[in-house]
């Protein structure tokens, strides 16, 4: 890549930073450049995280369907999945997916929705709600 | 320089790690991988430690600061306040230098941001601490003695027999030319049912692996190109200036490729891993060719 190919196309996912790049200059010698961002990137990155956020939004509609637990909504929203949410609570899968029952999650002791609460980054308060 | 003498240059397909439900594919060889490499080619003591309980790891960094020491951390994107909101996933295998603090804050030097910044303890030891695949466990390194002057001849030479070991003579099917040639098979089988969804996700988050984590797969191309410029300077061995112009071309193919994915994530084109499937294994050809001519290069450099 030439100098002055770096794409500067102000990749919105950047928030504003920059990038450092490896580019070949006019004299034949590689050198680093700031790179604004470029729009590939920018579309993957989107990509990833609208399906992210299209299963937050699905969870969503089923936790007001009265199908799942504010718990599936949270996760989701936390970008993570059940494989993550279980390590990182330590907890086994089966029992992530049993939270995952209304009936069951409503009646979940306050020491595991802490724990929750904690691999979330949430408050308990805000565990139990899904705005 | 380091990412060259390291060794650090690679591909690697790794179908039974998942991230997000989607395998790893890496260009390059893990962070601590590579600072190991650097630490065996220039002679310098390194130490690393991880630790069981957050409160001891993060007692231990502190520990370190209040000694002067510069120390180096791997943590989890998605708890780090300053990236931006796009791109903290759960990627775990992110490196980054603290060089000091001011209460409790930490003063922080990542390759993401082109100042310094702050991140506060507790957000950091979250980091640190963070579970899932690559889970950093609060790992931290930090110089012991520092470097002798190289020999940069014997070290340079080193690193590419290293590096062209692991690209052409691996003895596993995932790794290297032969990495990028499994890929390529995969994506041509990639089932398009469902209108294609499953298939785009999945060749987006391949394009995700190689552009968008680190600087790239295209962008350690070019940085491994700059080293072999930057060792032809160092020692006169004008051969591998040719080289560099060579592999910066294979990196603008990868961009190209990345490019071509894109596209039909977009839906400008129509979807068809096939066409993706002929540029990976032309992109392998094109390394294995590269990669067999720097080994000549390598070796005739010895009489």
């Amino acid at each position: 890549m030439r100098e002055r190919d770096v794409p500067q196309e102000g990749n919105a996912t950047l928030a504003g930073h920059r990038k450092a790049i490896y580019a070949v200059g006019e004299d034949g010698k590689l050198r680093l450049v700031p790179s604004r961002g470029w729009e590939v990137e920018e579309i993957v990155t989107r990509q990833a995280v609208e399906d992210l956020e299209r299963r937050a939004r699905e969870a969503r509609e089923r936790v007001l369907a009265g199908a799942t637990s504010p718990l599936e909504y949270h996760m989701y929203r936390a970008r993570m999945d059940l494989a993550l949410l279980s390590q990182t609570t330590g907890l086994w899968r089966w029992r992530v997916r049993r939270h995952f029952k209304p009936r069951v999650f409503a009646r979940l002791p306050l020491s595991l929705r802490r724990r929750y609460a904690e691999a979330l980054g949430l408050s308990v308060e805000a565990l139990g709600t899904v705005d | 320089m380091a990412f060259g003498l390291s060794s650090a240059l690679s591909f690697a397909y790794l179908p039974c790690i998942r991230i997000n439900g989607m395998p790893l594919v890496a260009f390059r060889m893990p962070p601590r991988a590579i600072v190991k490499g650097l630490q065996r080619g220039l002679g310098f003591g390194m130490r690393f430690e991880t630790f069981r309980s957050p409160a001891s790891g993060t007692a231990r960094l502190d520990a370190l600061l209040d000694a002067g020491k510069l120390v180096g951390l791997q943590a989890g994107i998605y708890w780090l306040p300053y990236f931006p909101p796009d791109l903290r996933f759960h990627f775990n295998a992110h490196n980054l230098l603290v060089y000091g603090r001011d209460g409790d804050d930490y003063l922080v030097s990542d390759p993401v941001a082109e100042a310094s910044t702050r991140c506060a303890r507790k957000d950091m030891e979250k980091a640190r601490f963070a579970k899932g695949v690559l889970a950093p466990k609060g790992l931290l390194y930090y110089v012991t003695t520092p470097p002798s002057e190289p020999d940069w001849a014997g070290l340079g030479r080193r690193a590419l027999v290293r590096t062209t070991n692991i690209m052409l003579r691996t003895p596993l099917p995932f790794v290297g030319v032969r990495g990028i040639e499994m890929l390529a098979r995969r994506v041509e089988r990639l089932p398009l049912d469902g209108g294609g969804e499953r298939a785009r996700l999945y060749i987006g988050h391949l394009v995700r692996m190689q552009e968008e984590i680190g600087t790239g797969g295209a962008g350690f191309r070019f940085m491994y190109a700059s080293f072999l410029q930057e060792l032809a300077g160092k020692t006169g061995h004008a051969a591998l200036d040719g080289l560099a112009i060579r592999l910066v071309e294979i990196g603008d193919r990868w961009q190209e490729f990345a490019v071509a994915a894109a596209r039909m994530i977009r839906r400008r084109d129509a979807l068809a891993p096939p066409a993706l499937a002929e540029r990976l294994r032309a992109l392998a050809g094109d390394e294995r060719l590269f990669f067999q001519e720097l080994r000549r290069v390598e070796r005739a450099w010895a009489c």
